[in-house]
């Protein structure tokens, strides 16, 4: 679903990550982990087709991204960004209801099919009680949920999180990374996520893509469990 | 649509045309409804009457419903472009390139030797404001294109209409009194000295940027979330804005170009609509923002005619609270 051919990203001056290959499947949870600096929300951020690669290629369900118009990109992959969204009197199913925009004309005009595709994606990150909710009143837990159910909305095969986790407490990360791998295996996405928090990486991904600048290694979540590789880069006993 | 929605638009629709046609009996004489009636249905009434309301007053209330929606649309544009509540119509610098403009124009001609008479012609005037708003506007636009950060084009902005405001004060002071008064009263605002020629111009002008308003809708919309995001929802963020910037000098930048910089009707305006509509959905806040807009204007208008104050500083004393009491009731909502 998401293939990396030879990619290098960075900047004009560092490149972060220099000719990394890898495939994640659908279906699949993958983590992104690393340390800070090594270009994890590049990484992220030229999946999306935010940023472009210095070279090679990100193809998504077959085609190269370079090649997508933006309207087709918008129906390939969505993205959730680490930002809080606060807008005042915006209230949460408007927030999700704006993930239809790839499929509404040229006002936002809404269908039936539409609202049905944001009742469902508010209920499928447990939101649905919140619809009429304005965003500037919930927490931010429940934030970054919408954000998730926004993403649904916009039903594409690959959603991209950068640090969805972060300003969230233990058990909100916990329930938060489950979403995702429930979302993952039930709706058969392809999810990849980036990500400090090594336990929840272990007992909830499928995969891990760990950046050892510059390069990237792809592990199950066993092997990741028996890799030195995390030793090294974050100086800590994994076993 | 909801509801109440449906009703928060007839009543801002029925208090428009209210306050339009009250506007039409205050000024300098009294004039009461049932003549104003008259005249504009061409019925029996005093042919005097009839010609200050048809040619002086019909002329400046269009003028302040076209200016008050114009510049209200133009700030709510900017607010959600910048995702500052701060910002207005001339965060870009659109009043001062109109300065500069009309500054040229009034100040700098006369220093180079041109004759007086050309200088002082009001259509010139306005057609000077125009090109300042619009070159300003149009730099702006070519740096957005290769500038990626919003925040760095708010502060380009900025530092333009301080450059500009300094090159402005030095033909100030070059100056000679009459052409120094003149561009001094141009800076208060005036609804009134618009001809009917220049409404011919003034009103397509404002009509095309409002058009290209509501074209701009869905994209105003998706840039709620911020760049990133509306760009991943299948926005050319690089084109909205320029849509946006275009949209933004036919409005603010024509409306300033015959009227002077009015201030604080589009920072205000958007404020009050979102409040009011309780919505961030620019489809409702952009008729909301028009309409409110055109009250607000409509209400300076009478207030300044009532107590013969420049509109400007009406605007800026009836302004002024509203801003405050926004930002102050958002904070403590926080």
């Amino acid at each position: 679903m998401i293939e990396l051919v030879d990619l290098s990203v960075g900047y004009r001056r560092r490149k972060l990550l220099d000719g990394v290959t890898a495939t994640l499947a659908a279906g699949e949870l993958t983590a992104l982990i690393g340390r800070n600096g090594t270009g994890k929300s590049t990484l992220l951020r030229t999946v999306c087709g935010l940023e472009r690669p210095l070279d090679g290629a990100v193809r998504l369900d077959g085609c190269d991204l370079a090649a997508m118009t933006p309207a087709r990109l918008a129906r390939t992959v969505a993205f959730v960004a680490t930002e809080r969204v606060r807008v005042a009197n915006l209230r949460c199913e408007d927030v999700v209801a704006l993930g239809r925009a790839p499929y509404t004309n040229w006002f936002g005009r809404m269908q039936d099919e539409d609202r049905h595709m944001v009742a469902r994606a508010l209920e499928a990150v447990g939101m649905g009680a919140f619809a009429r909710r304005p965003m500037n009143r919930i927490s931010d837990g429940e934030c970054q949920r919408v954000m998730i159910a926004r993403a649904l909305a916009q039903d594409t095969p690959v959603i991209v999180l950068d640090e969805p986790t972060s300003f969230l407490d233990l058990p909100g990360r916990r329930e938060l990374v489950s979403l995702l791998r429930r979302l993952a295996h039930e709706e058969r996405k392809c999810i990849l996520f980036s990500t400090h928090e090594l336990d929840l990486v272990l007992s909830f991904a499928d995969r891990a893509m760990l950046i050892d600048p510059p390069q990237l290694c792809t592990l199950s979540a066993d092997e990741l469990a028996h890799s030195e590789r995390l030793e090294r880069l974050f100086g800590i006993p994994t076993a | 649509m909801k509801l109440r929605t449906c009703w928060l638009f007839a009543s801002l629709a029925l208090l428009t045309v209210g306050l339009f046609l009250f506007d039409l009996t205050v000024g300098s004489v009294g004039i009461s409804v049932r003549d104003v009636g008259a005249a504009l249905m061409g019925g029996d009434c005093d042919p005097t009457t009839a010609r200050i309301v048809l040619d002086i007053r019909l002329l400046k209330a269009l003028v302040a419903l076209l200016a008050g929606a114009a510049l209200a649309v133009s700030g709510l544009q900017m607010q959600t472009l910048f995702r500052n509540p701060l910002a207005g119509p001339y965060v870009l610098g659109v009043s001062s390139g109109a300065s500069l403009g009309v500054a040229l124009f009034l100040l700098g001609l006369p220093l180079l030797g041109a004759s007086g008479q050309v200088a002082f012609s009001a259509l010139g005037m306005a057609g000077a404001a125009w090109v300042g708003a619009a070159a300003i506007l149009l730099l702006i636009a070519a740096l957005s294109n290769r500038i990626k950060d919003i925040m760095v084009i708010l502060i380009l902005g900025m530092m333009f209409s301080s450059g500009v405001g300094a090159v402005v004060q030095i033909l100030q002071y070059l100056s000679d009194e009459t052409a120094l008064k003149s561009f001094v009263i141009w800076t208060m605002g005036s609804l009134g000295d618009v001809t009917a020629e220049q409404l011919a111009l003034l009103a397509p002008a404002v009509g095309l940027g409002l058009v290209l308003a509501v074209a701009t809708t869905k994209p105003l919309n998706l840039l709620l979330l911020g760049e990133n995001y509306a760009r991943t929802m299948g926005l050319s963020v690089r084109h909205a804005r320029l849509w946006i910037f275009f949209s933004t000098v036919l409005l603010a930048g024509t409306v300033t170009a015959f009227c002077g910089p009015i201030g604080f009707v589009g920072l205000a305006v958007p404020h009050v609509a979102r409040n009011v509509f309780v919505t961030a959905d620019h489809r409702v806040l952009l008729p909301a923002s028009a309409l409110t807009g055109s009250v607000a204007m409509l209400v300076c208008d009478i207030v300044s005619k009532t107590l013969t104050l420049p509109v400007n500083t009406v605007t800026a004393l009836l302004g002024i609270p509203i801003v405050v009491w926004v930002v102050v009731r958002n904070k403590s909502m926080a």
